[in-house]
């Protein structure tokens, strides 16, 4: 049987595109840069949260540098992962060159202009105060035309391609962009108060307001944080594995169960709130469905390894990969178990919906990110590997454990808060004062900030090694349009 | 199944098309009906409008972040209507463009804060939250006192709030600016009828901050703390108001 193998690539393609590594040197830089400086206000509010002295009025108070910390690494950390692998996919998987140069570099620029005038903004005051959709109409617009030409630089990469089918991390690529601007748009409905002032007031009013306002910010983790990241998940596990995706078929079934049942899920942000019942139990009903579709895509991700476990022994690459996997794998129980109403009426307003959001953000987000990262610098640099495996090896256990603190501290903080919330004595009366429940989460505030410093420190350590690799003299001989690098393990649709 | 698959993984706008159409369909279930069914804002005696006074304190509630640790939405559940009061009604919240709910509770639920405290009590926390609850991690905003108002465009404010469905009548739009000197500072020459006439005999008008001298921030953001959950009258409050046949009057 052994003549049915499939034959090897060809050694010379059609033709040779020249792929645009240059822009994704840049969106990686810039990536690593926001990523330190998201992480860096992070630690600042959490040693805000356990001691309060650390807030310095008007401009850095924990009010306003909370969307600081949430966009600087949600957007700026997360967004420019997202154009970095999304283009580097793209060009990869469809034999092609971006669409267009121009497209290419205005996205760049002008994506970190909207990071700089959003999180200004919020310093000085400026502020929609919806979460995760604080800044104000201007930049609204302004990101708005940075995303249609995103849209089109992908969209015409694949009209471009020399591959006859569209790779099934592209889908989720797709899926992302297109989504989120349809959720940025529709969220931000706004009227500013005159042309010349950056404030404005929303469309929405009320519980119409909350409701879109939890569509758009649910589905900013569904297709933001989940759908971005797992187009990552399909292309660098496999080139890191060197092996093909799992299953062909079930990456139809997680892509679209995935994107349809995401949208349904808002409303359990809004759980026992005024919003009427018939719309809570159905976010309720979804949010519980969405366990499937999740656990599908992780199997997927994590099957990819059959045959080739070994490798997870000795590549800490690889190893981030998993890991992030299994925060995912963690993260996406939780969600559903969050959402039922009786578990919610608990943890609603607490700190454990942080660490659930930490989980995700830290454990998946963050270290698929890494491990993308690792894969792309030796690749774009030229370089045989990165500086030091080793550090590597360093960053993912301070990181590891890092996120177990930071979370394992916010479920004791969060189960306990909304405990004494709801405690009452025999008497009848509730047990505890608001402000003593407030002294109780100080022990777990600097132990939460103690988790937040691993995980910066982790990140420094990656700097530190990406920075050598880059300064290191050894490089591989140009490869740049060879085709025997298009993902040979990859198409398994074939 | 696969076979159809292939067409959309070998033309991406046909991908492109059912991706919208599959994730447009949740939310168009979910969110549009909201904006028909009568039901979703039950109707409740006594809910107005912000004055411009309480407008302004909102906005810097807003400026400031703090429904990143305060909610403004009890729950129907026992504790909370003990810690908090009477769970919240949607029509409270109707004119809050966009809505300030919030998802944490770092500090109290702050939906019926209004009248729980005095102005003074208010001023102490604000300028050095550790000077009135030791254990609190509140930042300090001593600087709001500090702070005079500034140009606000109150007039355009309301405008634009009615242009959005506020029901700010033209009388309150156009006086809007003297309505709002009046509410803060008794000493001005400004007669407050015309704003109680327009907003109703519960508006508070006093100096809220302690400085007659002049209008700060710490004014209008005690104006809108004060105001906060007083609008229903919980002593006549019918729960079931909403399901009674209407008579002719009632709209």
């Amino acid at each position: 049987m052994s003549q049915t193998a499939i034959a090897p690539p060809p050694t010379v393609a059609p033709s040779r595109p020249v792929y645009d590594e240059t822009i994704l040197k840049y969106f990686t830089i810039a990536a690593m840069f926001w990523g330190i400086a998201g992480f860096a206000v992070g630690l600042l509010i959490a040693v805000q949260m356990a001691f309060p002295d650390f807030n310095i009025p008007p401009y850095l108070t924990f009010g306003r540098l909370r969307p600081l910390h949430t966009s600087a690494v949600i957007f700026a950390f997360g967004g420019n992962v997202l154009f970095a692998t999304s283009y580097h996919v793209v060009q990869r998987t469809c034999r092609a060159r971006l669409f267009s140069d121009g497209l290419s570099w205005f996205t760049f620029w002008g994506y970190q202009a909207f990071i700089l005038m959003a999180g200004l903004g919020y310093v000085f005051g400026v502020t929609q105060g919806k979460e995760y959709a604080e800044p104000e109409w201007y930049a609204d617009l302004w990101l708005t035309i940075v995303w249609v030409a995103y849209l089109i630089n992908f969209l015409g990469t694949l009209w471009k391609r020399q591959e006859k089918h569209i790779y099934v991390a592209n889908w989720f690529y797709l899926a992302f962009i297109v989504t989120v601007a349809i959720l940025h748009l529709v969220n931000n409905v706004s009227v500013p108060i005159q042309i010349g002032s950056v404030h404005s007031y929303s469309a929405w009013a009320g519980v119409q307001s909350a409701l879109i306002q939890w569509w758009y910010g649910h589905n900013a983790v569904g297709f933001f944080l989940t759908a971005g990241f797992l187009g990552i998940m399909y292309y660098y596990i496999p080139k890191q594995a060197n092996r093909p995706v799992y299953s062909y078929r079930l990456s139809i079934i997680h892509f679209w169960a995935l994107i349809f049942i995401y949208i349904w899920a808002g409303p359990h942000h809004l759980l026992y709130t005024a919003l009427p019942d018939w719309a809570q139990t159905l976010g309720m009903t979804f949010s519980i469905i969405l366990w499937m579709p999740s656990w599908g895509g992780m199997i997927n991700g994590m099957m990819t390894l059959s045959g080739a476990w070994h490798k997870l022994r000795d590549d800490p690459i690889l190893q981030f990969m998993i890991i992030a996997l299994s925060f995912y794998g963690m993260s996406t129980f939780e969600g559903p178990l969050m959402s039922i109403k009786a578990v919610n009426s608990l943890s609603h307003y607490t700190d454990w919906t942080i660490g659930h959001v930490h989980a995700g953000a830290l454990g998946w987000v963050a270290f698929i990110s890494f491990g993308a990262i690792y894969y792309l610098v030796p690749h774009l640099w030229k370089k045989p590997g990165m500086y030091s495996t080793r550090l590597i090896s360093l960053h993912l256990w301070v990181a590891t454990v890092g996120i177990v603190v930071y979370i394992t501290s916010m479920w004791v903080a969060g189960i306990m808060q909304g405990l004494m919330w709801r405690a009452y004595n025999e008497m009848g009366f509730l047990t505890y004062s608001f402000v003593e429940t407030v002294a109780a989460m100080h022990p777990y505030y600097i132990i939460r900030a103690i988790g937040g410093l691993l995980f910066l420190l982790g990140a420094l350590i990656m700097v530190f090694n990406i920075w050598k690799t880059i300064a290191s003299p050894d490089s591989v001989a140009s490869e740049t349009g060879t085709p025997s690098l298009t993902p040979a393990a990859l198409p398994e649709h074939v | 199944m696969l076979e159809k698959h292939k067409k959309l993984e070998r033309n991406s706008m046909l991908l492109l098309i059912f991706t919208v159409i599959a994730v447009s369909i949740g939310g168009i279930i979910e969110i549009l009906p909201l904006f028909r069914m009568q039901t979703t804002i039950e109707p409740v005696k006594g809910v107005r409008p912000y004055t411009p006074l309480e407008l302004m304190g909102q906005e810097i509630y807003i400026r400031e972040g703090c429904n990143t640790c305060h909610s403004q939405q009890i729950r129907p559940l026992r504790d909370e209507q003990q810690r908090y009061g009477h769970y919240s009604l949607a029509a409270e919240s109707m004119y809050d463009h966009p809505f300030v709910w919030g998802s944490k509770r770092t500090g109290p639920d702050l939906a019926r804060v209004g009248g729980k405290y005095s102005d003074e009590w208010h001023v102490a926390h604000l300028k050095n939250p550790r000077a009135v609850v030791p254990e609190s991690i509140m930042p300090s905003y001593a600087f709001l006192a500090e702070k005079p108002y500034g140009d606000w465009r109150i007039k355009k404010r309301l405008k634009v709030l009615q242009s959005l469905g506020v029901p700010y009548t033209q009388a309150m739009i156009d006086e809007a600016q003297n309505d709002y000197e009046a509410q803060a500072n008794p000493n001005a020459l400004i007669d407050p009828s015309g704003l109680q006439e327009r907003y109703g005999d519960k508006v508070a008008v006093r100096d809220f901050d302690g400085n007659p001298d002049e209008i700060t921030e710490m004014d209008a953001l005690i104006a809108y703390l004060q105001k906060l959950g007083t609008d229903v009258d919980f002593s006549t409050y019918d729960p079931d108001y909403a399901l009674k046949p209407k008579t002719g009057a009632a709209k």
